[in-house]
């Protein structure tokens, strides 16, 4: 029996996954905090999830590392950027031509991918994290609510607001202005969803199914619905949507030579 | 790629070219003039100005990781972080009393002009950034203004710009001491045409499979075509290069250890990236064999003996003053003509002019030639608008595509 894996160093999480022969949905998973070292969280990510398995490192034929750390895995035998991998994870739960959408701990992505999943264009986001998951981190600090909590409130909003600036800092002047104008809470929670949204949808038109991956989607599936209500289009959260780069890194494993 | 020999021929050259301004810049008898890249060079070298291009000192001080010591000096001053950072990197160091040449050529500051003479063809940005100069100096600051967005370069248009041309003479002649004589502007003429041939054949070279060169090589060996322009050094040293240059594609010698994509980049190189793009470029197995930048010191346009209509028709030729829709048809032409995988864009922050990703222009490409492209973001010299890391990942990414789509 071959296994193959695939670690994914993002900024905030790094996540491992490991796949057998045949393609379970219920892959094993590993999510440990990034820190200040890529080397130690890949290892420890991969680690976890070979405990998990029950594995030991020689029972893996191949390691595929990918994120931003991807060059940090010195253990890994091969590398992919976040684009195919997403675009790889993403197919694999979805085979149909879409448009992934990969909202991360810094940065947001759009990959368009055909019928066979090949990838036919990509988008990054700019330097600023507006609009990603360290934007909705740093909005519910100012807010001094729980993150776990912004969705609840967010469901029970009476108004929609936006914040429309492209900077998370000055996101967060707006929020503070908000507050200060009385507007509930619930509605700001909203507004900062409305926000992750409006900053995805402005890079560029998403056309056709809509597949959401990243943390921020398995966080939060209120983006989801609002995404759809923005574009018109279906959108689909695959399972384990945090671990879709990973899954991708593991099928990369599995399928080179 | 083996290390050309022109290469320590062009290292000579641009020493020179700075010693000698230095020189003339001390000598009350000899007249410095500043010049835009892309401005009346040709009539100026018929006065016996020695001409200095801040734009090259700006590249200067990009490469050599200085630019960002004196940005916010002139940001301080007035010039926003979102204006031209050849501008602000040049005018900060300036104010600082600072320049890379003291520690490359020796020169004890840049020469000082007698007159600053610019072409708003490329952008607004050089007449304000001479303008700061001709107060400084007191000095007279003259041009062309240039129409910008332009698409079929009609004889009257160009009969429209002439007259700018001609009323630089008494002026140039004011300054220089030195009565205009047409032979010897044919004579410059003659020179800039040749280097302008030669240089486009240099470039030409690049369609050959694999390519000799890099986008990384031409941005280095574009000098002598920017500061020796109307000079027979130039041409020489063109000659020189392209004899080397054929020795390496008859033996079919890359530039790249294995070029398994070829890229068209569009934009201004990144300039205090230079030696770590390069790297990772070949690394990945990317070659960047054709770029819009370069190839807009090519000037078909110029013809001694017509020199007014055809200086006037040469600058209004060049890439960066076309409308979009003329740069379409040029960058697909050239797509083809050097068989490229896909297109890079730079989106330079502070140079709108050289980035050519704000109107829509990649994706109509794209419909026209089928070929991918992606967007880098950075800036030509502040590094603050750049990151290396995004700027790779998109890199691999579009290269991990291309090989994708070759199923
Ligand atoms: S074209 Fe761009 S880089 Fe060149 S001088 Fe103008 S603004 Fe600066």
């Amino acid at each position: 029996m071959s296994f193959y894996c695939g670690v994914d160093i993002g900024s905030t999480w790094t996540k491992a996954v490991i796949l057998g022969e045949e393609e379970k949905s219920d892959y094993t998973r590993a999510l440990v905090r990034t820190g200040i070292s890529f080397e130690a969280a890949a290892l420890s990510a991969r680690d976890e999830a070979l405990a998990r398995a029950k594995l030991a490192p020689e029972d893996i034929t191949r390691t595929f590392s990918t994120g931003y750390g991807r060059m940090n895995a010195e253990f890994a035998d091969g590398r992919r950027t976040e684009i195919a991998c997403h675009a790889k994870g993403a197919f694999h739960s979805f085979p149909h031509p879409c448009h992934v959408v990969d909202i991360g701990g810094q940065d947001n992505k759009i990959i368009q991918l055909n019928a066979s999943g090949a990838v036919e264009h990509f988008l990054m986001n700019r330097k600023c994290a507006a609009g990603t998951g360290s934007f909705i981190e740093e909005i519910s600090r100012r807010l001094d609510i729980d993150m776990k909590r912004l969705e609840e409130l967010a469901e029970n909003a009476t108004k929609e607001i936006t914040l429309s600036s492209f900077c998370t800092v000055f996101s967060a002047t707006e929020v503070i202005k908000l507050i200060r104008e009385g507007e509930n809470p619930e509605n700001i929670a909203k507004g900062v969803f409305n926000a992750v949204v409006a900053r995805v949808t402005e890079m560029g038109t998403l056309g056709g199914k809509v597949v959401l991956t990243g943390g921020v989607a398995a966080a939060f599936p209120i983006v989801a619905q609002i995404l759809s209500k923005a574009t018109g289009q279906e959108v689909f959260i695959p399972e384990h949507a945090q671990f879709t780069g990973a899954l991708g890194a593991a099928l990369e494993a599995k399928t080179s030579s | 790629m083996p290390k050309l020999e022109s290469l320590k021929k062009m290292k000579e050259l641009v020493a020179g070219h700075f010693t000698g301004l230095d020189a003339a810049a001390k000598d009350p008898a000899r007249k410095v003039a500043w010049c835009t890249s892309v401005g009346p060079v040709e009539l100026l070298r018929t006065f016996g100005f020695e001409v200095y291009f801040p734009e090259n000192h700006g590249a200067v001080l990009g490469a050599s990781r200085k630019a960002n010591d004196y940005i916010p000096r002139a940001n301080a001053a007035g010039y926003s972080p979102d204006i031209c950072s050849y501008l602000t990197a040049d005018v900060g160091a300036f104010l600082a009393g600072e320049t890379p040449l003291t520690h490359g050529y020796g020169l004890q500051s840049v020469p000082t002009p007698d007159i600053l003479v610019y072409n708003t063809n490329q952008c607004r940005d050089v007449e304000d950034w001479f303008a700061f100069y001709a107060r400084h100096f007191d000095i007279p600051l003259v041009g062309i203004n240039s129409p910008v967005q332009v698409g079929d370069v009609t004889d009257e248009l160009v009969k429209t710009l002439v007259p700018q041309y001609e009323e630089l003479i008494p002026v140039f002649e004011r300054v220089s001491g030195i009565k205009f004589d047409i032979d010897r502007l044919r004579e410059v003429m003659t020179d800039s045409a040749e280097t302008s041939r030669l240089w486009g054949e240099v470039l030409g070279t690049m369609a050959h499979r694999p390519s000799p060169m890099t986008f990384f090589d031409t941005s280095v060996h574009m000098a002598p075509a920017v500061i020796l322009r109307g000079l027979p050094e130039a041409s020489d040293y063109y000659r020189m290069l392209l004899k080397e240059l054929s020795t390496l594609t008859e033996a079919n010698v890359s530039a790249v250890k294995n070029e398994r994509f070829r890229i068209y980049w569009d934009g201004m190189p990144v300039w205090g990236k230079l030696r770590e793009l390069s790297t990772f470029f070949n690394d990945v197995d990317a070659s960047l064999v054709v770029s819009t930048y370069c190839n807009s010191w090519v000037f078909e346009a110029f013809d001694p003996s017509d020199p007014f209509n055809s200086m006037a028709r040469a600058f209004l030729e060049l890439f960066i003053a076309r409308s979009d829709k003329a740069k379409e048809v040029i960058m697909a032409e050239l797509c083809e003509k050097f068989s490229v995988d896909g297109v890079i864009y730079h989106d330079a922050k502070t140079c709108p002019n050289n980035s050519n990703t704000r109107y829509g222009l990649p994706q109509r490409l794209r419909e026209r030639t089928g070929l991918p492209f992606t967007i880098v973001y950075g800036d030509l010299n502040d590094l603050r608008c750049f990151s290396e890391e995004q700027a790779k990942t998109s890199i691999e990414a579009f290269l991990e595509q291309i090989e994708g789509g070759r199923g």
